[in-house]
């Protein structure tokens, strides 16, 4: 059926639809060993509680609007990023359906590679999904809109812990962690605009039932397989070094 | 900017079956009127709910993300949820975003109906 509709006003917001991520260029420093081939996932496709958690910070209007806020976070996304992590994004910002790499540190000092793409941007907020394997099936909304005299800054997470694995390591600490994480997140960004903000954070369990029939998805744990990737890499190294002299 | 606008309406089409018409735009700040829409069908006793996007103009990421918490909230209710009415590109972001994994997506409401068990 052919669609002879007008263009919507928010077809340019949106990532065209794909079946499976592609990555173009990794940057140096940078692992694709859980990102290019995955699909996406949202919430319905995870496995733990569902949570919604909304970290806000206000700024006064005549410091910042919410369009100017959201270019800045947009094109300088990584640099707001707490120490750590690393956002390899493309140099250029953020945009619909751009794949970004990421470099993670998890509870315990555990690494961890996987990806985000940029599902919908507009002048007032962008959202990131993660792919199969990421710690959480689900999506991130950056967003800001006017509230009086001020700028109110949104980031929330609508999301389920993709793998009986993941649900245990947020349960033990990795929920506290991402609290942490976007805390600081939207402090660095508001100091970036001379404010020294509050963060709020709202965190509501949408659905407290476990998705059982989702237990396989351990199988794609980018986890699991960065750890792997990580133990063998000196023996990689060493045959390629055969490779050479051979 | 003047805020988005969300009307909905509530059709109850058979016993158990509502149809929830929704036009305009629907973002995070929809909220209360879809779940006030929900709340009025499950009140009506709703076993299954078809969403008519028909009049829909605008949505954004906020807006799927408010359909993924009716679903969540209809599937603890054990209650059916389809949809009909999308143009091609909503049809697409309903897969882009996978939300048409759990909702039975028709082309037209009398598919829908059929589907749910309403007999033409």
């Amino acid at each position: 059926m052919t669609d002879q509709s007008p263009p919507r006003r928010d077809a340019a917001s949106w990532a065209k639809s794909v079946a499976q991520l592609r990555v173009d260029d990794v940057p140096e420093g940078a692992t694709n060993i859980n990102v290019a081939g995955r699909r996406l996932t949202s919430p319905i496709q995870g496995f733990g509680k569902m949570w919604q958690k909304t970290y806000t910070v206000r700024l006064p209007a005549s410091r910042v609007s919410p369009e100017e806020l959201i270019a800045t976070w947009k094109q300088r996304f990584p640099e707001f990023w707490p120490a750590g992590n690393r956002f390899y994004g493309p140099l250029t910002g953020i945009a619909p359906g751009d794949v970004a790499l990421l470099s993670m540190t998890l509870p315990g000092r555990m690494k961890l590679s996987t990806g985000v793409m940029v599902l919908y941007a507009d002048e007032r907020s962008f959202t990131l999904m993660t792919p199969q394997g990421h710690m959480f099936a689900g999506w991130i909304t950056f967003s800001a809109e006017p509230a009086g005299d001020e700028t109110l800054v949104q980031a929330q997470v609508l999301m389920r812990a993709s793998d009986p694995i993941y649900e245990v390591g947020l349960t033990l600490g990795g929920h506290r962690q991402e609290d942490v994480f976007w805390n600081r997140t939207l402090t660095k960004l508001a100091a970036h605009f001379e404010h020294e903000g509050v963060v709020e954070t709202t965190v509501v369990c949408v659905d407290r039932r476990r998705q059982w029939s989702r237990w396989r998805n351990v199988w794609q744990s980018a986890a699991i397989r960065t750890t792997v990737y990580t133990v063998t890499s000196p023996a990689r190294r060493l045959r390629r070094g055969r490779g050479t002299d051979g | 900017m003047t805020e988005p606008v969300t009307l909905t309406d509530v059709r109850e089409v058979a016993a158990g079956v509502c149809v929830i018409d929704i036009s305009g735009d629907v973002t995070a700040a929809s909220e209360q009127v879809l779940v006030s829409a929900y709340t009025n069908a499950t009140q009506r006793g709703a076993t299954a709910i078809v969403l008519s996007f028909t009049g829909l103009e605008y949505m954004n990421s906020g807006g799927i993300g408010l359909l993924v918490m009716l679903l969540v909230r209809a599937q603890r209710k054990h209650q059916q949820v389809l949809a009909f009415g999308l143009s091609e590109h909503y049809r697409q972001i309903f897969e882009l975003t996978r939300l048409d994994e759990a909702v039975g997506i028709h082309d037209s409401e009398a598919a829908a109906l059929a589907f749910a068990g309403v007999a033409g």
